[in-house]
């Protein structure tokens, strides 16, 4: 066990690094808020378009859903790390710089697109059929359709956007890479290239606490929302 | 009385599963409605009956094109379905209920909801809905649940709330897929009286699918008998008994 001084001088060292420990903090945070944030637009939008096209629905088209789920499968086929520096060219084109936090955040939100958007389309396939079959029958338009799709389905939503949110938490860790920053990197930075364990610790039972913080949220506000 | 739902040798058939092939090699097609013709007037309540694979439920979906046919026309209220582009259809569906073996109730959206979604999508003016949707459900004796979920109620609930939900734009033409095989018999006597009342009070016409010959009996005018894709006959229920003539509708109907 830890001694009283050594208990402290780990402190000193925590605390001689705070600046950087608070905007690594800031970093993380605008990574997962950007990258969350765009991949429910695109990858909601991929993912109801694979359901729609999927067999029996009324979109239902072969060759739209092999062309989309094909481009899914290989987005999802890249590891993170080969993505951030292939997508490095598309990058500096959109926010002119392949390198730092908003940069890593576009990588993540791309990763993150394909992925959310087979949990949506596995989100959509469990609303019962007959559902979608007694909104057509009352002369439903399509969109409308969709709409009671989303509705049915907000629950099981939820809880992918929190496994989403929790995934690009972790894959923001190598966005140190491109020089994202974050706790991650941090950790990496000092906890494993400097042999500071306490920083280490420490930002891993912080990242626990933000996991934890996140999956209890999505578990609460699910179970509000599921009237099933 | 006028024809409500006129079938013009109607026809429909699916692909079959992939292992079972024709003796060609392709895959086959199993014909669920061979050709059919079928009058039903306006005001009636009209059976159709048959054993599981006897093709009445896809008869029925023929009659708002949830299924389309293959071939024939579906005319209901003087205007043939078969021609309409998609929006026509929409609007030609607003007056032409359904309710279902399963219900099929949105399950996040409370009693009220589920009826007045049917209001919005017909553009019943808004202002107008909330009175209509408690009217709607006074009608199957539910007001009392309107903020309820679906699945705080029974099942014979939630089928007069999916009543409620059909008829409230005031549709000419209820379709019932088998609403009460999912029922207890006290709950299944219950609905049949509802179904009746609304046929009397609203001139509401009704054609329900069932197996259950009790519910023919009980409920309908005529009843068409189906079997394995052919309609033997149409026969006349009077007295509580189905009036059939042919050997196989004979059989059909003694069965129960």
């Amino acid at each position: 066990m830890l001694t009283g001084t050594e208990l402290s001088a780990s402190i000193d060292k925590l605390l001689v690094l705070r600046k950087e420990i608070v905007s690594a903090f800031i970093d993380t945070f605008v990574m997962l808020g950007i990258s969350t944030t765009v991949a429910i637009v695109i990858g909601g939008l991929f993912g109801v378009f694979l359901f729609l096209s999927s067999d029996r629905q009324f979109l239902q088209n072969k060759t739209l859903y092999g062309v989309l789920g094909g481009i899914t499968n290989f987005m999802r086929a890249f590891p993170f790390v080969i993505l951030m520096i292939a997508m490095s060219p598309f990058t500096k084109a959109i926010v002119g710089t392949g390198i730092g936090p908003i940069a890593a955040s576009l990588v993540l939100a791309i990763a993150g697109s394909f992925y959310f958007a087979r949990l949506v389309e596995q989100n959509l396939r469990e609303v019962p059929r007959g559902i979608i079959e007694a909104t057509e029958s009352m002369g439903a338009r399509p969109f409308t359709i969709i709409k009671v799709l989303l509705n049915e389905a907000r629950s099981g939503l939820v809880l992918s956007v929190t496994i989403l949110c929790i995934s690009l938490l972790s894959y923001s860790a190598a966005a140190g890479m491109i020089g994202g920053g974050g706790l991650g990197d941090l950790a990496i930075r000092y906890g494993y290239y400097r042999y500071q364990t306490e920083v280490m610790i420490f930002i891993v039972i912080v990242l626990s606490i933000m996991v934890i913080s996140i999956q209890a949220s999505g578990n609460w506000l699910a179970n509000r929302l599921d009237k099933r | 009385m006028n024809d409500m739902i006129v079938l013009n040798d109607v026809t429909k058939s699916f692909l079959s599963d992939r292992s079972i092939k024709d003796k060609d090699g392709k895959p086959h097609w199993f014909t669920a409605v061979e050709p059919t013709s079928l009058t039903i007037k306006q005001g009636e309540i009209f059976g159709l009956m048959g054993y599981s694979g006897a093709g009445k439920s896809t008869l029925l979906r023929l009659i708002n094109m949830l299924e389309r046919p293959d071939s024939g026309q579906v005319v209901i209220d003087g205007t043939d379905l078969t021609t309409l582009s998609a929006s026509e259809l929409r609007i030609a569906r607003h007056n032409i209920g359904m309710i279902f073996q399963q219900f099929n109730l949105m399950s996040n959206q409370t009693v009220f909801d589920n009826v007045a979604f049917n209001l919005k999508i017909s553009g019943y003016p808004s202002r107008d809905i909330h009175k209509r949707v408690m009217d709607c459900l006074a009608i199957v004796d539910l007001t009392d649940r309107a903020g309820h979920y679906p699945a705080q109620l029974s099942g014979g609930q939630k089928q007069r709330v999916g009543i409620a939900r059909a008829i409230a734009p005031s549709p000419k033409v209820l379709l019932a897929d088998e609403p009460t095989s999912a029922l207890d018999p006290a709950t299944t006597r219950s609905l049949l009286t509802c179904l009746r009342d609304i046929n009397e009070q609203l001139g509401v016409t009704i054609v329900i699918v069932t197996h259950e010959m009790s519910v023919i009996r009980r409920l309908c005018d005529r009843a068409a008998l189906l079997h394995q894709g052919q309609l033997l006959e149409v026969a006349d229920v009077r007295d509580g008994l189905i009036q059939a003539t042919t050997p196989i509708g004979k059989g059909l109907v003694v069965e129960d």
